[in-house]
């Protein structure tokens, strides 16, 4: 009767009040910031004489705006310039511990966090960035906030929020050679829609899913958002404890036991309820490649471009022909016949140590196909950056041909200077092929990292998991 | 925070599903540290035929003569109609920022994404659902009917059409109360402050590590 889900857990374990209508507050124990959402935030703290509820939740970084080349000349661009000052400034202000962008502990904000153990299991984690919710793969209740709840939280530590319901996503099986965690979260969005975790928080589980490393975790996690489901988690097992264990903001000695012995009822009850199921089967997943503007548009390498004719309704059907058209594709191409100009390797879905081991796989010894105009490979943070260096995997890249960069964001958003040129075709490993979201008039295909440095060596898309 | 309660206004349709938060506001404009300004640069990768960039004066800039907003008819607009999952993608509050600095004081859809809901109601803006086939018929009054204005009653929760016709709609009591007050919620959420010390004190004996 009182089996919980691991939601249930993770919100009722905040709630600090909650009114009849079901709208709570809950109790924040982790706020990281970056510099595009907060300014605005910080402003309203301070025009009402207001300060932080509790500084040590807070961790920042700067991540949207940083330049991936040549960072000992600083930001070239003004306006970015200023941002990234403003969150310095505003850190000093306040005291919150921030990790500025000549640190090597710098990177994506949902590199950063984990590798420094700022995540913990248990954890409520709020940032202003819907790819917050790459931090449930730790069993922490963590999704993406406006402006004015980033504000709200640093006033009250609190947020005001209502319960989701609980949607259960099991992968059971092995997954095939070359299928990631990447694979796995575009084919859980072509199976349920952009919109078809709506309302939910996912719980992703299944023997697929334990099997997977927590940078994979972490992959699934983060592109929860991109099926409309503001959090996505995965239960506590060894994988989580070895992961967090020995990391700068983890609890040690006593308190580290403790933790541990908390952390390891994070899971589901066996007789737990869920409002919806989703299964999958691991060994059908073939390695993805979205084709259109939206990431629900996915199919899997051995598959063709849609033909808007086939569109389930009239709104599909306008959707995907606008899509081929922005897209520049034929109906019925076979996606392993479309050639990319660009390739990115990085972003928050990606640009873990382990993606830069699987892409690294792909290219050693090859070249980059004389088609692609820039392959480049961004880490996630210094400390990934450092550590592949360590195990050789930049020399890989260059010598293949990829350009190797500083941590941040950028072309997954092209905030900064790398950016698609109008019409340019990218092989992406980051989470949305918006219209325009990797430069005007760009075109961006997702794929997996291995996927994504497949295309660089191939010039156009192959099936890793044939190579 | 603006109050809302009554509204009579023109209506513009965006017939288009999953228009996320990037088609709303580029993100060229978020590296603004204001949270004013945005209108001009509402949807503008659809609404220029030129790039557009921080700084410009948009008065300037060539116009999509294609994209609807730009239309004749539709100047003026207020209430946004639109289709499924509106507002997916990035959480940026810049996109209710500029709808709202752009006019729009209500969206209309059958479906919306979370974040981007919520992130509304912090800025004046009433998001309402509307069972799709609703919201198909409103798309085919619209463009049947040059000047289509609809009558928004927060408090009544009600929608008239020109025809007299009433549709009623769903919205949570206490965001209902925030907007129709202009309450931001900091204000309120702080006559709790005993609560929420209370709960961090138990909080901090359950979990010390958090606090180490």
């Amino acid at each position: 009767m009182n089996d919980k889900t691991l939601y249930d857990k993770l919100w009722d374990s905040h709630v600090v009040r909650q009114d009849a209508d079901g709208t709570a507050l809950i109790y924040i124990d982790r706020q990281l910031v970056h510099e595009v959402t907060s300014p605005q935030a910080f402003e309203g703290l301070k025009l009402a004489g207001r300060k932080p509820w509790r500084t040590a939740s807070m961790l920042a970084v700067p991540d949207h705006n940083v330049p991936t080349t040549n960072r000992a000349a600083g930001i070239a661009d003004p306006i970015s310039r200023l941002q990234v000052e403003t969150l310095d400034a505003n850190c000093a202000e306040f005291g919150i511990v921030e990790f500025k962008m000549g640190d090597i502990r710098q990177g994506v904000v949902h590199v950063m966090g984990p590798e420094q153990g700022a995540t913990l299991p248990g954890m409520t984690v709020v940032c202003g960035d819907s790819h917050t919710s790459t931090h449930g793969a730790f069993a922490a209740l963590a999704h993406g906030i406006g402006t004015s709840e980033v504000e709200h939280v640093m006033a009250t530590q609190c947020l005001v929020a209502k319960k989701s319901k609980a949607m259960l996503v099991k992968v059971e099986g092995a997954l095939g050679r070359g299928v990631t965690a990447k694979d796995i979260a575009l084919a859980v969005i072509g199976k349920i829609g952009t919109a078809g975790g709506t309302g939910y928080a996912i719980e992703f589980a299944g023997s697929a899913i334990r099997g997977l490393s927590m940078e994979g975790r972490m992959t699934l996690c983060n592109m929860a958002i991109e099926a409309g489901a503001r959090a996505g988690m995965v239960a506590v097992d060894d994988t989580t404890i070895e992961y967090v264990q020995g990391r700068p903001f983890a609890p040690q000695g006593e308190n580290w036991d403790k933790a541990v012995a908390y952390w390891k009822t994070l899971h589901s009850d066996t007789g737990a309820k869920f409002d919806a199921t989703v299964e999958l089967d691991a060994a059908q997943i073939k390695p993805q490649v979205t084709w259109g503007t939206s990431p629900e548009m996915v199919t899997d390498i051995n598959g063709r471009v849609p033909d808007p004719a086939s569109a389930p309704d009239a709104v599909k059907r306008g959707d995907w022909e606008r899509a081929l058209q922005y897209m520049g594709l034929q109906a019925n191409t076979p996606i392993s016949e479309i050639k990319v100009d660009k390739v990115f390797i990085g972003s928050c879905t990606n640009a873990r140590i382990e993606d830069m081991r699987e892409a690294a796989a792909v290219a050693k010894g090859k070249k980059v196909a004389a088609n692609v105009k820039l392959a480049m490979v961004v880490p996630g943070s210094g400390l990934v950056k450092a550590q592949a260096e360590k195990e050789g995997l930049d020399k890989i890249f260059i010598d293949a041909g990829f350009e190797w960069r500083d941590p941040g964001c950028s072309m997954c958003l092209a905030m900064n200077d790398d950016r698609l040129e109008p019409g340019e075709r990218c092989a992406s490993t980051s989470n949305r092929n918006f219209e325009g979201r990797q430069g005007q008039g760009s075109r961006t295909h997702l794929v997996s990292p291995a996927m994504a440095a497949a295309a660089a060596i191939a010039g156009h898309f192959v099936d890793v998991s044939k190579s | 925070m603006r109050k809302f309660n009554l509204l009579d206004g023109l209506v513009v349709p965006l017939d288009r599903a999953n228009v996320d938060t990037d088609a709303i506001i580029p993100k060229q404009f978020l590296k603004s540290i204001k949270r004013s300004g945005f209108g001009p640069n509402a949807f503008d990768e659809w609404r220029y035929l030129d790039h557009g960039e921080p700084g410009m004066d948009n008065s300037k800039r060539p116009l999509n003569p294609d994209f609807v907003l730009n239309q004749s008819r539709y100047q003026g607009a207020q209430v946004l109609l639109a289709r499924e999952n509106f507002g997916c993608g990035s959480s940026r509050e810049h996109a209710p920022w500029a709808l709202e600095d752009y006019g729009f004081q209500v969206i209309i859809a059958p479906s919306f994404a979370d974040i981007f809901f919520n992130n509304c109601f912090k800025n004046g803006l009433l998001p309402i659902k509307l069972d799709a086939a609703i919201v198909d018929g409103l798309f085919k009054s619209v463009a049947a009917n040059e000047g289509y204005k609809l009558k928004v009653d927060l408090e009544r929760q009600v929608i008239t059409t020109p025809d007299g016709k009433q549709i009623a709609f769903e919205v949570d009591a206490f965001r209902k109360h925030c907007l129709l007050n202009g309450l931001d919620d900091i204000g309120l959420t702080l006559q709790h402050v005993e609560d929420i010390k209370g709960f961090e004190a138990k909080h901090r004996a359950a979990q010390p590590w958090l606090y180490a």
